[in-house]
């Protein structure tokens, strides 16, 4: 909840409320190919313009693309065993191929910024997930 | 007294309340507060000359009081933050757009349309949980989860209260009349509670943005449809508008209609509700000018084309171009799953001399309220019996 007069005057249970909140932009794209680099070039480039445009903003965080699902390893504690298994997590049709995060005023802001990326990455979805702390 | 009150002044007092502290729950709590000490107070005090603004007040006092209690023995700064943003006097009242950045947060995109009609409901309506599952049918837990989801999607995503700005102001309205329109045809028929809540709605938001004629359009539409509910139905089945009985009309009703109709139509900006309006305003003027029906549907069409609407068009079509000009416009459309698209078809074969029952029997199939099932029933019912004199008639031959 944001009131628009006056951020530093809004209070919760008594606790004033920071200026940002810092939103999860998760880029989801099917597994399988990476698109060839005639495809991928054009769309890095106007990634990477976006980037820095949300540096100049104020508003990035930080950025990644991560590596296929393939290379993960998950590890899982139980009565003091590590139980490690290749793989990802959750073997789907999707999954998260990077990530940005941004500081944003409200969610109306970071959505805009949401919006942007998924121009620029169209089709693939973002998902816009406030970061709790 | 204080029920009236309470209906009429709780939205707003929430609104003021969220904007003065921040956050939609403890506003909520203020207000309730406020209402309860009302209960107590006002029998033995007497009615506050502004009782309105005594809610807003005790709210907030009310409030601060809690935010004290709760900062005590720690959080020292945050107490003297509180108490220095303890507000204005005039900041207490009605600050005039209160009530609309709420139902703007109520109905923002990110939440989903259920969602949104009940956080619009639980917020602006004063309407009970409780009530709320009871008019969209749902268990009351079920409800409950929905809008504290609602609640803490708004409060840990930031959904911002405030008016859009003007870039994005058309797009944002339109779905908040959606879910205004949307409370008031769930309600209409059957459920009155529901689509007077939707029409208190819509004159506060028309007075809170005089200038939108789509906003007038739809109060204009919720009117002039709500003017027939007393001959909508007759023993538990839907009467069509031809059949009504005018004078079980609400002629005040019809006549503000009216009146919000002609005022859309000198702006002269038509929108989907407005047209809509305009041609519930034609037929509220019998008997109808089908042509001016037709022309309304056509404008209607050329905003938003939708195959219901181009259904509604061709019964008026019927009116102006005979029923076999209709029926193939109706054949023309994709609605196989809609039972008012059967009806109309049953209809116009009727019309034609041809036998309806198979389109009547597809129509029942997929209709799902009971009063137009039990309107379907009796139109098979009467074509079984003229079947049968027919029959009975031959023999006799």
């Amino acid at each position: 909840m944001v009131v628009e007069r006056g951020l530093s005057r809004s209070y919760k249970g008594g606790k004033e409320i920071p200026m940002t909140q810092k939103y999860l932009l998760s880029i989801y794209q099917p597994d399988g190919e990476t698109p060839p680099p005639e495809v991928l070039e054009p769309i890095m480039a106007n990634l990477g313009a976006l980037n820095e445009e949300m540096q100049a903003k104020g508003v990035w965080v930080f950025a990644a693309g991560l590596h296929p699902p393939s290379t993960a390893t998950v590890l899982r504690a139980n009565d003091g065993d590590v139980l490690m298994t290749d793989g990802p997590f959750a073997e789907g049709k999707e999954h998260i191929g990077g990530f940005t995060i941004i500081q944003a005023a409200d969610l109306d802001e970071a959505l805009e910024w949401g919006r942007r990326l998924a121009g620029v990455l169209s089709p693939l979805p973002i998902e816009v997930r406030p970061v709790a702390f | 007294m204080i029920e009236d009150v309470f209906r009429a002044q709780y939205g707003r007092a929430v609104s003021v309340l969220t904007r003065l502290l921040g956050d939609i729950d403890l506003a909520e709590e203020a207000v309730q507060d406020a209402f309860a000490t009302a209960v107590l107070r006002w029998p033995v005090d007497g009615v506050p000359p502004a009782p309105a603004g005594w809610i807003i007040t005790t709210a907030r006092n009310r409030a601060i009081d809690r935010l004290r209690r709760e900062a005590k023995g720690h959080e020292k700064q945050a107490q003297a933050a509180l108490l220095h943003h303890e507000p204005e006097e005039q900041e207490v009242g009605d600050v005039p757009d209160d009530r609309l950045r709420l139902i703007f947060t109520c109905c923002h995109p990110s939440l989903a349309l259920p969602a949104q009609v009940a956080l619009t409901l639980k917020l602006l309506g004063g309407l009970t949980t409780a009530e709320i599952a009871k008019a969209f049918l749902v268990p009351e837990p079920t409800m409950a989860q929905r809008i504290v989801r609602a609640k803490g999607k708004v409060r840990a995503a930031r959904i911002p209260y405030r008016v859009p700005r003007d870039a994005d102001l058309p797009e944002r309205l339109k779905a908040v009349l959606a879910v205004v329109y949307l409370i008031f045809n769930e309600g209409w028929l059957d459920r009155a509670e529901l689509a007077e809540e939707a029409i208190r709605l819509g004159r506060v938001l028309a007075g809170l943005m005089p200038d939108e004629p789509e906003v007038w359009g739809l109060l204009a539409l919720m009117l002039l449809v709500a003017s027939r509910r007393e001959a909508r139905l007759r023993d538990g089945r839907i009467v069509l508008l031809q059949d009504q009985d005018r004078a079980r009309w609400n002629a005040d009703l019809v006549r503000e209609g009216q009146d919000l109709v002609r005022r859309c139509l000198r702006w002269n900006r038509p929108g989907p509700y407005q047209l809509q309006a305009a041609i519930n305003a034609v037929h509220s003027d019998p008997p109808t000018d089908w042509h001016q029906v037709v022309a309304l549907y056509d404008q209607l069409i050329a905003i938003t084309p939708s195959p219901v609407v181009a259904l509604h068009r061709a019964v008026a079509l019927a009116e102006t171009e005979g029923p076999e000009r209709a029926l193939l416009e109706v054949d023309a459309l994709d609605l196989d799953r809609y039972h008012l698209f059967h009806a109309v078809r049953a209809d116009l074969l009727q019309r034609l001399g041809k036998d309806p029952a198979a389109a009547l029997e597809a129509a029942l199939d997929r209709a799902e309220h009971p009063a137009e099932r039990e309107l379907l029933r009796e139109r098979l019912r009467a074509l079984r019996l003229a079947a049968d004199q027919e029959d009975r008639a031959d023999d006799d031959r």
